[in-house]
């Protein structure tokens, strides 16, 4: 009898939490939908009709549409940047010996150490020296630098664990040396590139404190990234009072992160654990 | 052949050191340089001043006001998110009924799981936007359950009041991380033996003594490393204050984080929001190493 009402009330708390955690972003999409009436007056009420006039509002009008491809395209990039050069970079570290090969491995997993707040001033300048400031190929390459050092801190300690008779035989055989990296160890080392693919993907996409040090400057608004065109809505909508058009916007943003995520769950998960128990 | 190996280790490492080089190494190097300058980012000259950023910091009553808020962050933040984290974990991996089957999860334990962990995923802007709008003071969702439930009293301008809005965002850092936590205290439960709570359970151990005796001790590692990394977030906490409520009303919920980004990026003031960085880095170091060495024990081996 005592462990019954214990039972009920353990699922009654994890219950709750679930609730306080799924409803903000069930409210945000079901208010995407309502007119701006329904959403100052009835936070809890349901949408009277499935207003998408909402959603083309924001991708449109306040631009979502532009921002949401220019995350595309960044974070496109930035991933092949940071898996390509991640991965070579790991690939000698791990399996090639030669003088200075553990200063830089310990140069590049040293920056795991240090926050991105303390680079930014300079950053800032040296983007801007390069004529990178505010362009979607300069953010790209910084969010791939920035990853490096967990990138190939993985990635060493995953191509270590593959065996070396597989490479010898291949050298032997006459396979050169980029040719048994790209033919023999990338697709062996495919689950390694999976988990820490999902965890730079997740890292690249929400990026905040990046973009709006880097994407300034004239004309660079067109270039946004999502994060950044979201609190710009966010900050203009207030003013401007299209509540439906800037939950239409978050709900934008918010649904394909969560549909792959859902899809996608087991990775994502060990990937992030893993990534913060480096 | 040797010669190939040469130039193979070359095209393969010379790339990525040099994107690192320019775009990592030489900022973080920068910062400590431009840090004893008084640099203002409009003229290329400058002077170098020393440690007088430094001294000036001390008595930057702004700045004061900041950290004590990120002092209020670095304590609350670990220990309530680590707290519902324990707890939500525990229950879902040892709080099933124990039956014939022993102990196992509750029903349903994987479908928690993944709802727990949805702002894991979401950017930092999106949870930033959408709490601005569920402490909205009318057609906000919180305001909006108070009166559902009748307690329209506490109905509240959450972010319009100096005394509140601190908190308010400190709330939206608990619940978007908690989740996570639990994740990662369930994949550590996993390597606890059943056994063990089994035998706890037989000798007539109590939940609690269950969680402080057996799965706090086991779980020591893995608590030690969440709480590095949340006090790294309560020491910076730049990106969602900013976006909920951008250090205001007045300065009332201001972190050191937001801070140096206005110091820089509104006022032009490189070197002295250098100096703060290097500031940053050193608090954080000297906060976080010791933690490490004073709340270290043997590691029990199973």
């Amino acid at each position: 009898m005592k462990a019954r009402i214990v039972n009920v009330f353990s699922h009654a708390v994890l219950i709750s939490w679930a609730v306080l955690t799924a409803y903000p972003l069930i409210w945000a999409i079901t208010s995407s939908f309502k007119d701006d009436e329904e959403i100052l007056t009835d936070p809890w009420g349901l949408p009277s009709a499935l207003r998408w006039q909402n959603w083309e509002r924001a991708w449109r009008t306040a631009h979502i549409g532009q921002y949401f491809v220019n995350s595309v395209l960044v974070v496109a990039l930035s991933l092949v940047i940071t898996m390509l050069f991640g991965a070579m970079a790991a690939y000698v570290l791990a399996r090639y010996t030669f003088r200075g090969s553990r200063i830089v491995y310990y140069l590049f997993v040293g920056g795991m150490m240090f926050p991105v707040f303390l680079a930014l001033v300079p950053l800032f300048f040296v983007v801007r020296n390069l004529g990178l400031l505010g362009t979607l190929p300069g953010l790209s390459i910084v969010y791939a630098a920035y990853s490096l050092p967990f990138t190939v801190f993985f990635l060493t300690a995953f191509f270590r664990t593959l065996p070396t008779s597989v490479g010898e035989a291949a050298l032997i055989d006459g396979v050169s040396h980029f040719g048994l990296f790209f033919r023999v160890m990338l697709p062996m080392a495919r689950p390694g590139l999976v988990s820490v693919g999902i965890f730079n993907f997740l890292f690249h996409w929400n990026q905040y404190v990046l973009p709006i040090v880097l994407m300034q400057g004239e004309g660079a608004e067109h270039r946004w990234v999502l994060s950044q065109g979201l609190t710009a809505l966010a900050i203009n909508e207030g003013y401007g009072g299209d509540y439906s058009g800037l939950f239409a916007g978050v709900t934008i943003a918010l649904l394909p992160v969560l549909l792959a995520y859902v899809i996608f769950q087991r990775q994502v998960q060990s990937g992030l654990t893993a990534g913060q128990l480096r | 052949m040797r010669q190939g190996r040469r130039l193979f280790i070359l095209t393969f490492l010379v790339p990525p050191l040099l994107l690192y080089a320019i775009f990592v190494i030489s900022p973080y190097l920068q910062t400590f340089q431009i840090a004893s300058t008084n640099w203002g980012g409009l003229t290329p000259d400058y002077q170098v001043v020393g440690l007088e950023n430094f001294r000036r910091l001390i008595h930057d009553r702004q700045v004061w006001n900041a950290l004590g808020h990120n002092a209020i962050l670095l304590v609350v933040l670990p220990i309530a998110t680590i707290g519902l984290g324990l707890f939500f974990a525990s229950m879902l991996s040892v709080g099933g009924q124990g039956g014939r089957a022993g102990i196992r999860g509750v029903r349903g334990a994987a479908l928690y799981r993944i709802v727990y962990f949805f702002p894991q995923v979401l950017s930092v802007a999106l949870i930033g936007v959408l709490w601005r709008e569920m402490y909205a003071p009318n057609s906000g969702l919180v305001n909006g359950a108070l009166r559902a439930v009748g307690l329209g009293s506490l109905a509240h301008p959450w972010l319009g009041d100096p005394t509140l809005a601190f908190w308010a965002v400190l709330v939206v850092m608990i619940w978007s991380n908690v989740g996570f936590y639990v994740v990662l205290f369930s994949a550590a439960m996993q390597s606890i033996p059943r056994d063990i709570y089994e035998a706890a359970a037989l000798d007539g151990a109590e939940r609690g003594a269950t969680l402080r005796r057996i799965t706090i001790p086991l779980l020591w590692d893995t608590i030690q490393v969440a709480w590095v990394y949340l006090a790294i977030a309560a020491l910076d906490g730049f990106a969602i204050f900013q976006i909920i409520t951008d250090g205001g009303p007045g300065y009332s919920s201001d972190v050191i984080g937001l801070r140096q980004y206005s110091t820089a990026f509104g006022e032009s003031h490189f070197g002295y929001a250098s100096a703060m960085g290097v500031a940053m880095f050193f608090l954080t170091l000297s906060i976080v190493v010791p933690f490490l060495r004073l709340t270290r024990r043997d590691r029990i081996e199973l």
